[in-house]
Parts: structure tokens; C-alpha cells; sequence
């Protein structure tokens, strides 16, 4: 079959040989050539954060697997030429920004108007962005206004056979597809922490202003605020280097019948001071509170891990009084090194998911690491 | 004021969380084992978006509220025996795959034309509700392709509070980075907000609730419109379960000490 038709201005035939139990086939495919679009958003100082240079690093890689490929950076925010300047020596063909006092907050209307004059700005097929809270909340939207697909959560990236393949989890990181689309433009949101952050000399980034003008109807949702815990009683810290997950045994009855809830609370808030961890928890135990059980009053839905709570990325993960089979640990399925303290030596929290399990009192071992690590 | 809300939460069903999960090979792309089979339950995070729709109702006297659910009609009215009991709502049903491989822009697409056909919708009202992601796709991308299908821009997403204020304003605690929340307000309806955990307890089964519901589920479930997910252009290389199994070093019988002293070398290296 001779026979080809595409309706791209950017498409070159390539030619394809297959076989199969009939004949040899030759064939003529159009190979499209795919603009890559960097979209990025700035932090409240105009630069670009972490999982920014992250998606950076991941477009830049796409660009180099696909021949003939374009690259372009697409940047929004108050002031984004501080940005521009941070990744201007990445090789990016053209810069894009659109700035202005009503692209500094968080918001669906303005963040998916920008977004969508810098795709079409950049002609932009592929779309590789931050998985971060701001663009998870509109990036979705703007494929479907831009007639597009989008997949969010993307762990990987790679073209090795010319043809864009993207990984992510399926079921609450319980199981890994590899998946690639025909629609374009596609948006592919790297889940933050996935990637090596690119890493580049600063310079002086030439941006084109992309015009966007905004309705009233755009401007219906003010942002007003971030509301924070105090300084030391913040407990989730995605920087981290240690993930400290904490389960429902810590408020259990321990050997002498009785609980320690108070003591339990003492032991966790040292170790996540004197450890500089961030805190996870087992969905059972935030929920002990709306069952009248008593509770740590610290944790909140907001630190909780798993089926139905986060799954962060820490280099190392310890767990204490888990307990639980396979649905429970997705929690920590991109943590590293993993340890667990443990009374049940057959914890399926801990067995096979694990790299060492310590069959001990978590309250004895932690008290003691507290004593340990604060000697240091 | 007290304005009469239209509330619309989509809300699938997924497989229990307990259950074992694998993927299998199916005739129209990847599936589960035994999916049809295995126990279902109310996609978590809508579940949460139901209960605090019903409590916004309950609070905003002539308030509505609908359940726009897509999925297998046996395992639907299976679901809805369970989720009927809980508040009140008027189902929507739509019949079709409510697996996590289908694609979310064509779940949206049958999810809006639904509530579009809702008679009486009147968006100077409506609110639109479902889990901010889901438990089988877990992307959080259908609730604003619906939103973007209905023409609603004032979205919200990670949503952990709402507070009406006496002009109709919208008053939203949004999760973002490092456990924190932005503070939204939003002028009033109409609005997307895609629901996190909320700050509501399941409420306990009602059979008097359980009773009303039935009258419309029922009927509901008979007249579930088909939805056709096709997959179009969305091809799937592989699924597979992680392989990766870890040699677990068990550490017995030690002292509190020793174990320390090890896990402190550790958290230091």
C-alpha cells in the first residue's frame, strides 16, 4: 500500500517495513513532527521551582529522542523573566511568557487562558508540565478546550521507537501502564519528584509576550490566602529526606493493657523534630477520631498515605505500628530505601516491601533513636 | 440570602480497595481480573463529594441534589443499595465501562451530556461535585473536562471546605504543596469543585433515606443510557503489577538500643 495522507504542515513521509505470515509490506508513513511545548508556571519570587525543571528536563530529553522535533518554553506568572533567565542557557528554540498581576494567583480561569494562548502560541503538540497543585487543577480543562488528551501522574517519558510513550499508574500505584495517543495537542503532567531536575547556567532569556485578554468572568474567583500550620507544627515537608509513617498500632493497647496515646504523640513529634521527617499515616489511624477512639491530634486527612490519602517521594521510608497487606503500602511505593519496626514479624506491611524489618516496641526503639539522634 | 442550589456530584464505582487487583488482557484494550465480579464501592473522594453536597442541601433550603454515576448497570444498583442509604439524591445513570483504562476525556464528554439533560437546570445555580481524583484512574483530569464541557471556569480542585457567605459567595479551602490550603472565594455559582477528603464522617445508613432513594434509583437504573467508550486513539503497551519484590532482612531479638543505634546510622548515611 503506496496509499498516505496527513493533513499536517509538519509531516515528512517515512518509510515502514512490516511483515507478517502473508507478505512483506512497504509502506509510507507520515512522520509527524511534534512541537514540544514546556509550559511552566513561576513560584511567588518568578523563579521556577523544582518540579518545573523537572518537566524541563523531561521535554528537553523528548526533544533529543524525537528527530526533528521541536522545543519551545512557555511561562506564566506576575514577572517571569527572572524564570526565562534561570533556564536560558537550556536550549529552548523560542521562549513564550505571559505576565501581568492577574497571572500571579492559583486560579482555573486565568492559569487555563494562559495556557491556552501559549499552546496555540507555540503550535504545540506535545505539552510537558509540572504536576504541581496550580497546573493539576486546570491543565486537564485546557486539553479538552484545545480538542487534546492529557495524562497526569506521568512517571516517564521516552520516544524509542520515534513514537512518544508516556508510563503511569493505574489504582492507586498499584499497577504500571505504558500508553502513547493519537490526538494532539497531548499534555503530559509529570508527577513532581519523578525526574532529575534540569540543571543549566543562568543567563539572559530573549521572551515574547503573548497577548492574553481576559473577561470579567475570568476574574469571579479572588484568591485570598494560604492557610498554613505554624512553623513547628507543620509535619508534612515534601523535601524531606525521610518519610516517618505512623499506623494505628501507636494507639493501641500495648503490653501492660493499657494506651499510651500521650506518650505516643511525644515520641512522633521528637522524632519528626529532631529527624527533620515528614509524616505519613495509615488511613486507620486518621480516622480513629471520627470514631471516638483516641487520637493523635496532629494528623490530619492531609498526611495520610495510601489507597486513598498521598504517595510521596522520599529517598528513605520508616514505618511504625503499620500493619496491613498490599492495598495499604502503595503508600510508599516510591520510597526508596524502606524500614519498618514491627511487633507482627509476618506484616505484610513490611514483608517483601521492606528492605529490614525490626521485630521490636516501636516506643522503646523510637524513644530511643529520639535520644540518639538528639546527642548528635 | 439562601439560594436553592442545584447540586450535580459525578461519582463512579470502583473495585474495594482491600480487593487484589490484576491486570488482564481484554477484547476492547487492558482490564481487571474478574472485574465484573469483584465487589464495587463508591469511588472514595466522590463518596466524600456526595455527603458534603448533601449537607450543603440540607443547609440551603430547596437545594438538590443529583448523582451522575457511569458504569455497569448490575453493578451500579449493586452500589446504589448501600449508597441510597446514605442521603438523599436523584440518580442519573449512564451504563458503561467505569474501568480505570478508559479515557477520561470520553467519560467527561458522556458525564456533561447527562447533566446537560438534567430538565431544569438552571446554572446561575448549579454547583457541579465529584472526587477531586479517582481510585481507579487517579488522574483528577474528568471533573474539569466536564467543567469545561458546561462551561464552568471557576473550578476548584483537592477541595477540603466550602462555606457559603450570606451574598452567595464561595468561601474553598483547596489543597495544595507541603499540607497547606489555599483560600479561594469565588463570587457563587455556578462552580466545579473537585472534593478531597472534606471534613464529614460517612454518614451511617438511613433506611427511611434508603426508601425514598429507591424509587428513583430503580427507575433510573432501567432507563440508564448506554455510554460507548471506545478508546479512540489510546493505546495501551502494558500493564503490568511492579515485579519488584525486596529481600526483607528481619531483624529479631535485638535490644531497643541496637536496633536504634542501627536505624540512626541509617537515617544518617
Amino acid at each position: 500500500m503506496l496509499a498516505a495522507s496527513w493533513s499536517s504542515n509538519f509531516s515528512l513521509f517515512g518509510v515502514c517495513l512490516s511483515w507478517d505470515s502473508r507478505k512483506l509490506t512497504l509502506e509510507l508513513q507520515p512522520l509527524t513532527m511534534e512541537t514540544i511545548l514546556l509550559l511552566a508556571h513561576t513560584e511567588a519570587d518568578g523563579s521556577l521551582g523544582k518540579a518545573a525543571l523537572e518537566a524541563l528536563g523531561a521535554a528537553k530529553s523528548l526533544n533529543a529522542a524525537l528527530a526533528g522535533s521541536a522545543w519551545l518554553v512557555g511561562l506564566v506568572g506576575e514577572k517571569i523573566q527572572p524564570a526565562a533567565d534561570q533556564i536560558a542557557g537550556c536550549g529552548a528554540a523560542k521562549f513564550l511568557g505571559v505576565a501581568g498581576k492577574d497571572f500571579a494567583p492559583s486560579r482555573y480561569a486565568t492559569d487555563a487562558a494562559a495556557a491556552e494562548a501559549l499552546c496555540k502560541a507555540a503550535g504545540a503538540t506535545l505539552v510537558i508540565a509540572p504536576g504541581t497543585s496550580r497546573f493539576a487543577r486546570c491543565l486537564a480543562g485546557m486539553a479538552q478546550r484545545l480538542g487534546g488528551r492529557v495524562d497526569t501522574h506521568v512517571t516517564g517519558v521516552a520516544a524509542p521507537d520515534g513514537k512518544v510513550a508516556v508510563n503511569r499508574w493505574y489504582y492507586r500505584q498499584r499497577m504500571e501502564a505504558a500508553l502513547s495517543r493519537a490526538q494532539r495537542p497531548w499534555f503530559i503532567v509529570i508527577d513532581p519528584g519523578s525526574q532529575p531536575a534540569w540543571q543549566g547556567a543562568p543567563g539572559t532569556a530573549a521572551v515574547e509576550a503573548v497577548a492574553v485578554t481576559l473577561p470579567d468572568s475570568a476574574k469571579r474567583t479572588t484568591v485570598t490566602g494560604v492557610r498554613a500550620p505554624a512553623a513547628d507544627a507543620q509535619t508534612i515537608r515534601p523535601d524531606a529526606q525521610l518519610l516517618f509513617v505512623t499506623g494505628a498500632g501507636w494507639t493501641k493497647k500495648q503490653a501492660d493493657g493499657q494506651t499510651h496515646v500521650p506518650e505516643a504523640e511525644k515520641i512522633i513529634r521528637e522524632f519528626l523534630k529532631v529527624g527533620r521527617a515528614s509524616l505519613g499515616s495509615s488511613k486507620s489511624l486518621v480516622d480513629l477520631g471520627g470514631e471516638g477512639q483516641a487520637i493523635l491530634p496532629f494528623l490530619s486527612h492531609l498526611n495520610q498515605i495510601g489507597q486513598t490519602g498521598a504517595t510521596p517521594r522520599h529517598p528513605k521510608g520508616l514505618s511504625t505500628c503499620c500493619h496491613g497487606e498490599e492495598p495499604h503500602t502503595v503508600g510508599w511505593r516510591f520510597i526508596n530505601e524502606r524500614r519498618a519496626i514491627s511487633l507482627d514479624p509476618n506484616c505484610g506491611w513490611a514483608r517483601g516491601k521492606a528492605d529490614v524489618l525490626y521485630v521490636a516496641d516501636a516506643f522503646a526503639v523510637m524513644g530511643k533513636v529520639n535520644e540518639l539522634l538528639a546527642a548528635k | 440570602m439562601s439560594i436553592a442550589y442545584q447540586i450535580v456530584v459525578c461519582g463512579s464505582i470502583v473495585p474495594d480497595p482491600l480487593q487484589t487487583l490484576e491486570p488482564v488482557a481484554g477484547p476492547a484494550g487492558p482490564a481487571l481480573k474478574n472485574e465484573m465480579i469483584l465487589p464495587a464501592v463508591l469511588d472514595p473522594w466522590a463518596g466524600h463529594a456526595l455527603y458534603e453536597a448533601a449537607n450543603l442541601a440540607k443547609t440551603a433550603p430547596g437545594s438538590k441534589v443529583w448523582l451522575v454515576s457511569l458504569g455497569p448497570k448490575a453493578k451500579l444498583q449493586q452500589v446504589m443499595m448501600t449508597v441510597a442509604q446514605k442521603v438523599p439524591f436523584e440518580l442519573v445513570a449512564l451504563d458503561g465501562p467505569a474501568g480505570g483504562f478508559t479515557d477520561a476525556a470520553e467519560t467527561a464528554a458522556a458525564l456533561a451530556e447527562a447533566i446537560a439533560a438534567i430538565p431544569g437546570l438552571d446554572k446561575s445555580k448549579l454547583l457541579v461535585f465529584g472526587g477531586w481524583e479517582s481510585a481507579a484512574r487517579g488522574a483528577g483530569a474528568t471533573m474539569q473536562m466536564v467543567g469545561e464541557r458546561l462551561g464552568i471556569t471557576d473550578q476548584f480542585q483537592g477541595v477540603d471546605e466550602l462555606k457559603v457567605g450570606p451574598d452567595g459567595s464561595l468561601e474553598i479551602l483547596e489543597r495544595i504543596e507541603g499540607g497547606k490550603h489555599q483560600i479561594s472565594k469565588c463570587a457563587g455559582a455556578p462552580a466545579l469543585l473537585g472534593w478531597a477528603t472534606g471534613n464529614l464522617p460517612e454518614p451511617k445508613n438511613n433506611p427511611q433515606v434508603g426508601m425514598l432513594n429507591m424509587r428513583t434509583v430503580m427507575p433510573a437504573l432501567q432507563k440508564a443510557k448506554p455510554a460507548k467508550l471506545a478508546g479512540e486513539g489510546l493505546n495501551f503497551a502494558s500493564v503490568s503489577l511492579p515485579k519488584q519484590l525486596r529481600e526483607t532482612r528481619i531483624v529479631k531479638d535485638q535490644s531497643p538500643d541496637a536496633i536504634a543505634k542501627e536505624i540512626v546510622e541509617w537515617i544518617k548515611k
